[in-house]
């Protein structure tokens, strides 16, 4: 079948998609997560927003991503974003309400005034926390890749999926779900891998 | 006479109950001294009033002279949990606490190895805080306090956590170190014998709300003997002051 290469350019394509929209989605989840779990009185305003927006599936958003951001990779990205952010941020906040605060009186005795609290205490205080969401959100967002393909795109594995339902080439349809499937566990082992990273950076051992 | 600390006149109340009342103390440079009470007797808040973490309600309380208004490095407090950070080497754990202070990260390193070194550490420097077991990890908390040179160190029961053996190693560790650092301390601890065992003056306390019921000046001799008559003297003057001296108790009882 397609083994001649285009299915590895499909896959390139799609992992570009992927990490992309799920690391804009990690760096900002975490920092507003950061600042939100800090302050209960901006908590207090995002959350019900928050609560809102969350059961809203990406896909729906899809008539004005590309009215936004037109088509091509970017709804693909924006919708991958999506599905990382909330995970991500809502792990992030509840592992910053939750930090000991043993560490805090000691930062606050020792003057550790910000952004180093943030940093050096709250952040890695967090952590274990916050791995939860990352880990949580990959398989979400990854869910959403064929969905955010299905928009406009004319590449990816998503793409590859509904291209060949068209043509009912279903066992080409087959062979895409099971590869998506494969190349889902192995990011999900490769966050796995820099979660324990991490940890041991940490101290944390496991 | 100038003290290090002076306490006057301060309550502090939690909405409508109140768990100091009119505590005046002082502590001068160089001492050392426990704060002795039942739980609930307001001990642990006199101490944070202390170090500038809760506010007192009325009255005031003054470090070398200057109010206390919040936290600072001139007075630290030592946790019973230690309150390190476990993601960071124990060398890193004495490192954070200057790194505020000391720009230099040679300057920073030289000097919490010379801490470590002093509570007999150095060979674990590059440990993590979960690798160890209590009582070196309140060593390691004892060498980050000493590292920043405090005018004052507060320590929270920072021994109730230990057994008994671990204990008795600590506080003979903490003698020396404060006699060499000339380090002044304030403990708040309900063990007795770590009270008479420790300090220059027992302040002792009673509850609702917590008042000052007696200051007792240990006058004996350092090093200090646990099983020698003396010592027994003042325990003896303590367990009376807290009604466990029964002497005239009924010796009838039925089952």
């Amino acid at each position: 079948m397609t083994l001649d290469g285009t299915l590895f350019e499909h896959m390139v394509v799609s992992l570009y998609r992927f990490f992309t929209g799920y690391g804009l989605a990690v760096v900002v989840a975490i920092v507003l997560g950061l600042i939100l779990g800090r302050s209960p009185r901006l908590w207090g305003v995002a959350d019900p927003i928050v609560q809102v927006l969350r059961p809203v599936a990406p896909v729906a958003w899809t008539p004005f991503i590309v009215l936004w951001f037109g088509i091509g990779s970017m709804p693909a990205i924006v919708i991958i974003f999506i599905a990382a952010f909330f995970p991500v941020l809502l792990s992030t906040v509840s592992a910053v309400k939750k930090v000991d605060a043993t560490y805090l009186k000691l930062a606050e005795n020792l003057e550790v005034r910000q952004p180093a609290l943030m940093y050096k205490v709250i952040l890695p205080a967090a952590f274990p926390g916050i791995a939860n969401g990352l880990h949580l959100a990959v398989g979400t967002a990854w869910i959403f890749l064929v969905a955010g393909e299905m928009v406009g795109a004319q590449s990816g594995l998503g793409y590859l999926i509904i291209d060949a339902r068209n043509a009912l080439d279903l066992d080409l349809v087959l062979a895409g779900i099971v590869f998506i499937g494969v190349l889902g566990l192995a990011i999900d082992k490769l966050i796995g891998l820099f979660e324990t990273w991490v940890g041991k950076q940490w101290g944390f051992n496991r | 006479m100038t003290s290090l600390v002076d306490v006057q006149q301060m309550s502090k109340s939690f909405q409508s109950h109140q768990v100091l009342s009119e505590i005046s103390l002082s502590i001068e440079k160089g001492e050392f001294v426990s704060i002795l009470g039942e739980s609930g007797c307001g001990k642990s808040t006199l101490l944070n009033v202390i170090g500038g973490f809760e506010a007192p309600t009325s009255g005031a309380v003054h470090l070398d002279e200057k109010p206390v208004e919040r936290p600072s490095r001139r007075a630290i407090m030592l946790f019973q949990h230690y309150g390190l950070l476990p993601w960071r080497t124990v060398q890193k754990n004495v490192e954070f606490a200057l790194e505020a202070e000391v720009p230099s990260k040679e300057e920073r390193r030289a000097r919490a190895e010379q801490y470590l070194e002093l509570v007999g550490l150095a060979s674990s420097a590059s440990q993590f805080p979960s690798q160890l077991s209590g009582g070196m990890q309140q060593r390691v908390a004892i060498a980050r306090a000493l590292a920043i040179q405090p005018e004052l160190i507060l320590m929270d029961e920072p021994f109730a956590a230990l057994d008994t053996f671990n204990r008795y190693h600590l506080q003979d560790e903490l003698l020396r170190i404060q006699q060499q650092e000339e380090t002044t301390i304030a403990l708040v601890t309900h063990d007795i014998d770590e009270a008479v065992y420790l300090s220059d003056r027992i302040i002792i306390m009673d509850r609702n709300p917590g008042t000052i019921q007696k200051t007792i000046n240990i006058t004996l001799p350092r090093p200090r003997d646990r099983s020698h008559g003396d010592f027994q003297y003042f325990r003896k003057l303590i367990f009376d002051t807290f009604h466990f001296g029964r002497t005239e108790i009924d010796s009838d009882y039925h089952i």
